[in-house]
């Protein structure tokens, strides 16, 4: 129940579409009882003691009874649906609002696949509840009274044979269910499985083609494609198993009161009337009674459900901004003061101290793993350091607002990823206003405007998900673009031409050169020449700066950055020699 | 369009297609081979219609058995025949009970070993086809077909066309049951039918098209999530989240308002069929109690058809949900066959011959070829690679080396020109026995979901452990998987987006080699990356060609400088042959290529 509390503020509006909903199901659960009586005066009163005149008004009755009944049905239907949906709609706009400000290291510990299960299946469980759940548990309630008060005025004892039956029922209907629920679930989990490797398959074609892995890959399909066969026979032998009983048992309840019922009419004991108005409220009772099972497992799924969303909503955020936060501008400049960054027990940067003038340019190198990424990504803020303070404009990033802090820095990352739309509209994603021409100023800038065109519906082409498939080169050129558009007083480009050639690379370069003026640039890269220029170079190991200073100044002294240089121009070395025997030749 | 239209929808923040059609009319031809499945299982078929329809018969009594107790025995104050009557009626339930085990276990077998069959069908016809069936559409829309439009036929499978057939039975079984006891009275209470009919079809239809409607918006909602997540990192680092949510919350109003349509129609549906049901009992009673009156029928004859009335709308409205089923059927099955139906552009000839064990022997004799017709990709390309040779090819993206590495391994058939190895036409060879021996190494390695082992195992299924792990060292893989939290038991998630390019490649490496062709295709990878690592993938490299015949898309130096022979594409010819030396010696396209290289890297 704590779940629903916690979630209240979001039904809580709709409150008023839930109580309309109850009050038509009462109404409409006791006009339910209406027909069963009239039939009973028909066959009492119209066909056993002939007072043929009543008949009109009692079938006129049943018709309005089906009628009004009919009218609050539906409402009560609809206006629990429309709870349920209102409610939803709520939910689902404050989950995204929510996921779409968490901070990155959230995301570093979450999975995509998890988190859409939770707003999709989770989400759509409570919201079912809501809209039947709770309604059909009030009504399962309504029947069971209404009904058994009915019975017992029609007749005590007959009742009493019924009501036997019922627990038996109950047992076997809430027995059922468990044992169901666990067995769809085995269905979904195996047909996931199977999704999984026909998806897997044809985005890797390509590769089970080149090793001519068609018949090992048709196996593995084969065997997901039988556990979910079996699954699904499996879920079948439930239904065979239980579903049967069930119905039997509905069954001779009616042979019981047949036969108890038949021996009270010919007695006297009872009226044919009442004996005829008995089998058709039976039914009023067995068929909820064998859903019991359903009902309660709703209940228990909607709370589990709920609880997983109170995850996402209740999740700790401390990347957010103080109260009385810096809105203004800044100059560009960057300070580093002892920043410091760890991830659970392992260091990740250790006493990084470094500071940059406005318009500098500011290369980082080393392997993998070194903590070049971490680094540029205090700048945004997309972290918080553990210790030290990282200054943008001589401000501490925690004391900017964050939507002002995070629009003076254009980002390019590692993995570019374009969102499914134009081509036009991603590279506008940062700045949604800007015209045509500074669209495509920014693509010429990351060498994107030559390739754009070339495409069939240029700047209109779809990309993403489901639209054309782009090389890496020309996705991360988009992404470069996407950053120069917002025109942003700082640049942090992380490894943003790793996947393009190195003619294109050099092409960027010289272009960015024009754009870096003005503007402070981190600028992560592998190859010494993208580098080489800057104003501050940086060497990382290890989470440490191992190095700094300009280039000429870190080839004269032994060092990390010496031994990338040698190993980058070896090559280089050889050539040259050919290169010059050529020349001379 | 005006220019006001397309500059919008050039800015659309979001665009998400919507699947395609979800119904088709009816056809016969389509249908027959449908169900062609179905008889591809005589036994089930047979079990699954025999147990329903005793079933359905069963039930059929029942009614009847009711209002003879009520005449005779009641009526008659018949203790004996009552109790006769009522074991009657248990004995009955009993075989009631025995028919719907059966009916569930037959049917749903049935419909299972369908739908398992069809999907096997098509998932191998698929693997069969070739590249140009898979370039000319999105993974996405190929697993739709295996997956939803398979499964968009369980319904009709396991449930429809059984119990539609049966249910067409009993609703006639009801018709005969009650003209054959009351003529008159079974007219006016067939009065009801047509509507029903109407109802459980027609208002059927809208129900269902207006829920696909919601389904629609709901999936198009799940795919903004889904992206939303994914791209997280960019909305927050470009502030987008204000534009984002007005987005999201007007596709989330218009699932909502169309979530409210959808309900409310089906909120409308139950009710109707209620008030319907109750006009046809309003006229049996007003009708019957009038030929009670004249003594034509009695009592017991009245509650068995006020039974039998009850039990019309159970058939009539499975036979709507079925002409639902058939229509979403016809969609889904038409997809399907269309994918049947499609042919392999590269299949063995009807000789075909296994190629024996190659030393690798490679020789393109005036090779030409064409993606579509006016654009040729090759021409008069000829070449001639001595067994454990290494080619260079270098040139321009477009200009033809992708094309030369597609032909040899025969993804595509040349439109001119033969390509031998060892002096065999690959053309003529069993495909199978030619890929096995060749070996590709593609730019982007597809990492597989499953552990890194599984993952280098895919170049030979059958290798052991120690062969992996050898396979592994060889080219200097070992090292960073033994970083890994698991080593080879890492399992790799989201297709290996968590190691690095470097990573994937070292891993892409270790499959080749574990499969050891003799002929070795490679796509040499364009992305930089760090030099550390950089280096351990030349070594690795080295390892990997060593011995083998190999074709390599070079782009870097080192690489191309080692390679026995440098073949230089430009627009589908080769322009420049030889080693490195000798073209560094003339001027030339390469030596341009080579100076410009020099000239970034400066």
């Amino acid at each position: 129940m704590d779940v629903f509390r916690r979630l209240r503020k979001f039904y809580r509006p709709y409150m008023g579409q839930l109580y309309a909903s109850l009050f038509m199901l009462a109404l409409s659960t006791a006009l339910s009882l209406v027909y069963p009586y009239l039939l009973k005066l028909i066959i009492d009163q119209v066909i056993l003691q002939h007072q043929y005149n009543e008949l009109l008004l009692l079938i006129a009755g049943i018709l309005v009874a089906a009628l009004i009944k009919g009218v609050f049905n539906f409402g009560q239907q609809y206006m629990g649906q429309v709870f349920g949906i209102h409610t939803s709609y709520d939910l689902r706009n404050t989950l995204y609002k929510q996921l779409n400000r968490q901070s990155f290291s959230y995301y570093d510990e979450v999975h995509t696949g998890d988190l859409m299960s939770r707003l999709t299946a989770d989400l759509d469980a409570f919201r079912q509840f809501l809209a039947f759940g709770f309604n059909s548990i009030v009504n399962f309630v309504l029947l069971v009274v209404f009904g058994l008060a009915m019975m017992v005025s029609l007749n005590p004892i007959l009742t009493v044979c019924v009501v036997v039956l019922m627990p038996v029922l109950a047992f076997i209907a809430v027995r059922f269910d468990n044992h169901l629920w666990p067995a769809y679930q085995k269905v979904r989990r195996t047909l996931g499985q199977l999704n999984t490797a026909v998806q897997e398959n044809i985005m890797g074609v390509r590769t089970v083609k080149s090793f001519a892995k068609e018949d090992f890959e048709t196996d593995k399909f084969q065997q997901r494609n039988d556990s979910y066969y079996e699954s699904n026979i499996r879920t079948a032998g439930l239904w065979n198993k239980y579903f049967p009983y069930m119905e039997f048992i509905g069954n001779l309840e009616v042979a019981i009161v047949l036969l108890v019922g038949g021996y009270f009419v010919m007695h006297g004991m009872m009226k044919l009337g009442d004996l005829v108005a008995f089998f058709s409220i039976l039914w009023f009772i067995t068929v909820p009674m064998s859903q019991l099972g359903y009902l309660l497992n709703n209940w228990t799924q909607s709370v589990a459900a709920g609880e997983r969303l109170l995850d996402i909503l209740d999740a700790d955020n401390s990347v957010t901004s103080i109260s009385n936060a810096y809105t203004g501008k800044s100059n560009g400049s960057v300070e580093f003061v002892h920043v410091g960054l760890s991830h659970g027990t392992s260091e990740i940067l250790h006493d990084i101290h470094f500071s940059v003038y406005a318009g500098q340019t500011v290369a980082l190198l080393g392997v993998t793993g070194s903590g070049k990424s971490s680094l540029v990504n205090l700048i945004p803020r997309f972290y918080d350091a553990a210790d030290g303070q990282v200054l943008v404009g001589g401000v501490d990033v925690r004391n900017w607002d964050l939507q002002s802090l995070r629009k003076e820095i254009g980002v390019v990352f590692q993995e570019s990823f374009l969102f499914s739309t134009t081509i036009f509209a991603n590279i506008a994603y940062g700045n949604p206003e800007a015209t045509f021409e500074d669209v495509q100023k920014a693509a010429l800038l990351a060498n994107a405007d030559e390739f754009i065109s070339q495409l069939p519906n240029g700047y209109r082409t779809l990309v993403g998900e489901r639209g054309i498939g782009l090389s890496g080169g020309q996705k991360q050129r988009l992404a470069l673009a996407r950053a120069i558009l917002v025109n942003p007083k700082i640049l942090v480009l992380d490894d943003a031409t790793s996947a393009v050639d190195m003619e294109t690379e050099y092409m960027i370069h010289q272009a960015l050169d024009h754009v870096m003026k003005g503007r402070t640039t981190f600028v992560i890269a592998h190859r010494i020449s993208s580098l080489k220029r800057a104003d501050l170079i940086l060497v990382l190991d290890d989470g440490r700066i191992v190095q700094r200073g300009r280039h000429e100044e870190l080839l004269r002294e032994p060092g990390l950055y010496r031994v990338i240089y040698d190993m980058q121009f070896r090559d280089q070395e050889d050539f040259s020699d050919l290169h010059s025997m050529a020349q001379g030749s | 369009m005006s220019a006001k239209e397309e500059a919008k929808e050039l800015r659309v923040p979001f665009i998400y297609k919507d699947d395609e059609d979800l119904e088709k009319p009816f056809q016969w031809a389509q249908f027959r081979r449908l169900f062609q499945y179905v008889y591809e299982f005589p036994k089930l078929t047979t079990g699954a219609f025999t147990f329903n329809i005793l079933g359905s018969l069963l039930a059929l009594i029942v009614p009847y058995m009711i209002g003879v107790t009520i005449d005779k025995a009641i009526g008659h104050h018949s203790l004996s025949f009552l109790i006769e009557l009522a074991v009657i009626l248990i004995a009955l339930y009993i075989g009631k009970f025995w028919m719907t085990r059966l009916s569930i276990r037959f049917t749903n077998y049935l419909g299972q070993s369908v739908i398992r069959r069809l999907r096997n069908q098509l998932f191998s016809h698929v693997q069969a086809l070739s590249f140009d069936f898979f370039d000319q559409r999105p993974a996405g829309s190929v697993l739709v077909r295996i997956m939803n439009d398979v499964n968009s036929l369980q319904d009709l499978f396991t449930n429809g066309v059984v119990s539609s057939i049966t249910n067409l039975l009993t609703l006639l079984g009801i018709i005969i049951i009650m003209l054959v006891l009351n003529v008159r009275l079974a007219l006016l209470s067939m009065v009801v039918i047509p509507f029903m009919f109407f109802l459980s079809t027609r208002l059927r239809v809208s129900i269902r098209r207006s829920w696909q409607q919601v389904r629609r918006r709901l999936s198009r909602i799940n795919s903004h999530l889904n992206e939303s997540i994914q791209g997280v990192r960019v909305t927050e680092a470009y502030v987008r989240q204000d534009e984002n949510q007005v987005f999201f919350e007007e596709m989330n109003a218009d699932y909502l308002g169309q979530f409210r349509r959808a309900t409310g129609l089906s909120a409308i549906f139950g009710p109707v069929v209620d008030v319907t049901g109750s006009l046809g009992t309003v006229l049996l009673f007003w009708y019957g109690v009038h030929l009670l009156m004249l003594g034509q029928v009695t009592v017991g004859l009245l509650v068995a058809f006020a039974n039998y009335l009850g039990n019309f709308w159970t058939p009539i409205s499975q036979l709507g949900q079925l002409y639902n089923q058939v229509l979403v059927a016809m969609a889904s099955s038409e997809r399907i066959f269309e994918y049947l139906d499609t042919k392999p552009g590269v299949i063995d000839g009807e000789n075909a011959s296994a190629l024996s064990p190659i030393v690798g022997k490679v020789e393109f004799n005036q090779v030409e070829f064409a993606y579509d017709k006016d654009h040729k990709a090759l021409s008069g390309v000829s070449m001639m690679v001595q067994p454990g040779e290494s080619v260079a090819l270098v040139g321009h993206t477009g200009a033809g080396k992708s094309t030369v590495i597609n032909l040899l391994a025969r993804f595509y058939e040349p439109t001119a020109g033969r390509i031998l190895i060892d002096s065999q036409d690959i053309s003529l060879v069993q495909l199978q026995t030619l890929r096995e021996q060749i070996g590709i190494v593609l730019q982007d390695t597809f990492i597989f979901s499953g552990t890194i082992m599984e993952n280098i195992r895919f170049g030979r299924p059958d290798a052991s452990d120690e062969e992996v792990i050898q396979a592994a060292k060889a080219v200097y893989a070992n090292d960073f998987i033994m970083h890994l939290e698991d080593g080879y038991q890492t399992q790799v998630r989201e297709r290996g987006s968590r190691l690095s390019m470097g990573q994937r490649q070292l891993l892409s490496f270790a499959r080749a080699i574990l499969a050891d062709p003799k002929i070795l295709i490679l796509d040499e990878a364009t992305a930089s990356i760090d030099t550390h690592t950089e280096h351990i993938i030349q070594l690795g490299l080295k390892n990997l060609l060593q011995g083998r015949t190999s074709f390599v898309v070079a782009h870097r130096l080192s690489t191309i400088r080692d390679a026995d022979q440098i073949l230089v594409f430009k627009d589908g010819r080769i322009m420049e042959r030889g080693d490195h030396a000798s073209l560094m010696e003339k001027p030339g396209y390469y030596r341009e290529l080579v100076e410009a290289q020099y000239r970034y890297m400066a």
